[in-house]
């Protein structure tokens, strides 16, 4: 049986929700599943963690200085450790932006072979399944070596309940790390909540052209909150300066996979399609009915959004 | 300074891909100056506006067609260029031996920039393994970049506009995102120019990289196509809401 160790990312104090649909994913190879903890968790977090099938829960005793125990350089050689002691065959964490900057930085530092953003694993073969070409290509990678290392992208994978009895096991892996990077700060940016969920959003509601102006996309917002959902943009959108980098999905935006993604105003260029082609539906509301949008889409309204919008909020 | 820029060639993302036995694409398309790196490229140019006896190489690791991506970045500001050889697609574990012993063989960097991702194989790992190689500090989607005497600032970017400042010591290996600056399309004369730029030619087996203890290998590639079958929300706008709604509520499930 291997030994797999998932990298636990969390959210405001809690879990965030992508890390259960990546234990599942890695339950599904029959593998026994160490939790790699790198940061403070309770005991209802440490339970629900053995909800989906983690075994032993590993927390690195990280330093407890915020400049050292989020500095992803130190992170990336706690967990390194960690591997090393506990001689795991795989690592697994997610592709959200805080895993970009650690998990290519754990396989550096282990020589280790790492597929980014998984849409799924064969953990048999050591294969890893992920988008290449802006999407329009699905290649199938095998990693080779003592140790491989997956990155996974949120909400690929649906979690389910596997409940386990769980073990603790406490590491002192952070005590004399040292890093040449030293962490100044961070910033929570414009602290929008819609903005910072991107990547794991479950419903997405993304304007473009269409929306105008950056007024305009107050519309979008209100919406949002309405639906739990998060705001993206165009690339359009964003070159225009009607919102912020961070919003956009495509190419060289946020690459998302939500349940829903409702692309208001937005044609749908190779590239945009490229961040959200993988979300399970699409809702397209535009005014041209050749626009790629509608024909990539599994509804759309041929309409003007600044009627639909409004009525949406409305009856929400 | 001693600035190195790795590079990228890359299908433009423009161009339709088409798959050959199954693994392999059909490179009989538009390659280009991956994206990402041209932010690298221009902030090696404002940096050697700045520091004054800079000097800039761009490198890459690949056929020898991608000797048109090292003139593009040459266009932009590269002093010359290392093309590294070989007649295979590399994965990220040998590209970054090559590239690191590239230029350890060539000089002494005090930066090495390039893109936080190519946007072919999307691996968003390369520069961290040429870093663990080189025993330099890395850092990646670089949105801000501030010189010290010896150290740099340097702005990340997480997501929705959350960043994380650094200060680095020189040398170290800085992946740049999009925001970190604009890249100016080169002039005509730029491009002339380029051409008469030095490149030089290593052979990848002449590099003597050792063999790594792992590898990734691509054992299949299919389009990615999801089917969909487009169905019209019909109606009033009211009328359309509310069937969004419910589609939300009862069959996407996402909505209570």
């Amino acid at each position: 049986m291997k030994k797999i160790g998932v990298l636990i990312e969390m959210e405001n104090g809690g879990i965030k929700t992508a890390n259960f649909g990546m234990i599942t994913l890695a339950a599904k190879g029959n593998a026994t599943l160490y939790a790699l903890v790198m940061d403070d968790i309770g005991d209802n977090c440490a339970a629900a963690l053995a909800q989906y099938g983690i075994t032993t829960i590993v927390d690195l005793g990280l330093p407890p200085d915020p400049a050292l125990c989020h500095n992803p350089d130190i992170r990336s050689r706690a967990a390194v450790a960690a591997v090393k002691e506990l001689g795991l065959d795989g690592v697994f964490g997610l592709s959200t932006a805080e895993g970009r900057d650690l998990l290519p930085r754990v396989a550096a530092l282990l020589d280790a072979p790492l597929v980014m953003d998984c849409v799924d694993v064969d953990l048999e073969s050591n294969t890893g399944k992920t988008s290449q070409y802006s999407g329009k290509v699905m290649a199938t990678i095998q990693l080779t070596g003592d140790i491989a290392v997956f990155g996974i992208r949120p909400n690929a994978v649906a979690a389910e309940n596997a409940p386990v009895e769980a073990q603790s096991l406490s590491m002192n892996t952070g005590a004399d790390l040292s890093s040449p990077l030293a962490l100044v700060s961070r910033d929570a940016g414009q602290n929008d909540t819609a903005a910072a969920s991107l990547a794991e959003a479950d419903i997405i509601i993304a304007g473009g052209r269409g929306m105008k102006n950056g007024e305009n996309f107050s519309l979008l917002f209100e919406c949002a909150e309405k639906m739990g959902a998060a705001v993206g943009a165009s690339r359009v959108a964003v070159d225009e300066g009607w919102v912020p980098y961070a919003l956009q999905v495509g190419q060289t935006g946020e690459k998302v996979s939500p349940s829903v993604y409702m692309a208001c105003g937005i044609s749908g260029s190779i590239q945009h399609f490229a961040g959200m082609k993988t979300a399970k539906m699409i809702i397209a509301v535009n005014t041209d009915e050749n626009a790629a949008m509608i024909a990539n889409s599994d509804y759309y309204v041929l309409g003007d959004l600044f009627e639909i919008l409004p009525e949406l909020i409305k009856q929400l | 300074m001693q600035i190195y820029v790795c590079v990228k060639h890359v299908p433009d993302s423009a161009a339709n891909i088409h798959i050959l036995d199954r693994d392999r694409i059909d490179e009989n398309v538009a390659f280009l100056l991956n994206p990402y790196d041209e932010h690298a490229v221009a902030e090696a140019a404002a940096l050697k506006k700045a520091f004054d006896g800079s000097e800039i190489i761009a490198v890459t690791l690949g056929k020898k067609d991608a000797e048109k991506t090292l003139r593009s970045a040459m266009a932009m500001g590269a002093d010359r260029g290392i093309l590294v050889e070989t007649r295979e697609s590399c994965d990220s574990m040998v590209t970054a031996r090559a590239l690191a012993a590239a230029i350890q063989k060539d000089g002494r960097a005090d930066m090495i920039l390039t893109g936080k991702e190519s946007i072919d194989a999307e691996g968003m790992q390369t520069l961290f393994r040429i870093g663990a190689l080189m025993d330099l500090p890395v850092l990646t989607n670089a949105v801000n970049l501030e010189m010290g005497e010896g150290t740099a600032r340097v702005v990340c970017e997480l997501s929705g506009g959350m960043t994380r400042t650094f200060d680095t010591p020189l040398p170290c290996v800085i992946g740049a995102g999009r925001g970190l600056n604009t890249p100016a399309y080169p002039t005509f004369p730029d491009v002339v120019k380029a051409r008469k730029k030095p490149v030089d030619v290593i052979a990848l087996e002449d590099l003597g990289i050792d063999t790594p203890p792992g590898s990734a290998r691509i054992t299949g590639l299919e389009p990615l196509v999801r089917e969909r079958t487009p169905e019209a929300i019909t109606g009033t706008p009211a009328e359309q809401a509310a069937r969004i709604i419910d589609i939300l509520k009862n069959e996407a499930k996402v909505v209570s």
